[in-house]
């Protein structure tokens, strides 16, 4: 017995009415290929370049597992998305869910959100930026391990010499997004 | 022994969205099966932010299912009309507690059944029930003292 379409979308829909879902997610397509976008009450509560089960797994860690795929609840997100990646958005105006990261983290991230669209930043001056100057290391764990890249834009993240160094989406698309912005 | 993950919702609604929906339409037919599926999963989502193991989720869920259908029937039919659905499909659960939980009530034998043969808390046998974990425990409690009194006389 197949549930059709529609009794799916209103069971998903009456979900979120509701509030009876901690976290709801969506994939939205990008020029950078799909991204699983996911909000709870709070928030923007992650994104991840992939959209597997194993990352649907890992959003039941950060709020509960009442997660389900709810496309209304990252329409916010998808439209501030979609502006950022026309070039007509250079800030986002999202509130973040950071449930259930430490200080630190949360003190790096917030130093993170404040680097300019277009611009680039290194680790070792993150890390002097949230009084930690010796930390760029644990600030390059907390960039490697951010769970809403893009809005927090670790990309704008380089070595001390300028080169790329990684990125969870790929180099590839961490150079793309800074050419995007014109940084590079 | 490590307590079974309770998986995300997703997974949980995926994987038995189809059987549910059978059963429902089984019970109720095309139509009023869909309102009724709603209803089923609006109620196991209620719950299941305090599920305390991910065990025996089908059992569960196909339970709430059962419980939605006869609440359905029974606004539309009356009382006496009133037939008893808990054994005949879907429900491992109750074929092996069958001869014990004979001559229950449905709501009892689903309260016994979910507390005693699947270990599940108050509060999941409660959105089971569509009631409160209160009323859920009453009606394991009345259920085990009428199995105990038919035991022993």
């Amino acid at each position: 017995m197949t549930v059709s379409p529609d009794l799916d979308r209103r069971f998903r829909e009456a979900a979120a009415t509701l509030g009876l879902i901690d976290i709801g997610f969506d994939v939205v397509d990008t020029p950078i290929g799909e991204l699983l976008v996911a909000a709870s009450d709070r928030g923007l509560a992650a994104i991840s370049f992939e959209t597997d089960d194993d990352r649907v797994e890992r959003l039941a860690r950060i709020a509960g597992p009442r997660v389900l795929r709810s496309p209304r609840s990252v329409d916010t997100a998808r439209r501030e998305l979609d502006e950022y990646f026309d070039g007509r958005r250079r800030t986002f105006d999202l509130t973040l869910d950071l449930r259930a990261l430490a200080p630190f983290t949360v003190s790096v991230l917030d130093q993170l959100a404040r680097v300019p669209y277009g611009e680039t930043t290194t680790y070792g001056e993150l890390a002097r930026r949230v009084g930690h100057p010796r930390a760029a290391r644990a600030v390059g764990t907390v960039m490697n391990r951010n769970r809403i890249p893009i809005v927090l834009p670790c990309h704008r993240v380089v070595g001390s010499t300028g080169e790329l160094t990684g990125y969870a989406g790929g180099l590839d698309v961490k150079q793309t997004l800074l050419e995007l912005e014109g940084a590079r | 022994m490590e307590a079974v993950a309770i998986p995300p919702f997703e997974r949980f609604y995926e994987e038995h969205r189809s059987e549910v929906l059978r059963l429902l339409r089984r019970r109720l037919g095309a139509d009023r099966a869909e309102d009724a599926f709603q209803e089923t999963f609006l109620r196991a989502l209620r719950a299941y932010g305090r599920l305390d193991h991910g065990e025996h989720l089908r059992a569960w869920v196909l339970t709430i299912a059962q419980n939605v259908a006869l609440d359905a029937l029974r606004r539309t039919r009356p009382t006496s009309e009133l037939v008893e659905t808990g054994t005949d499909d879907a429900s491992p659960a109750y074929e092996e507690l069958a001869e014990l939980t004979d001559g229950l009530g449905p709501k009892e034998r689903a309260a016994v059944v979910l507390r005693y043969g699947y270990d599940l808390s108050y509060d999941q046998i409660a959105a089971a029930l569509g009631s409160s974990p209160d009323a859920a425990r009453q009606a394991a409690s009345t259920g085990v003292r009428r199995i105990r009194r038919r035991i022993t006389t």
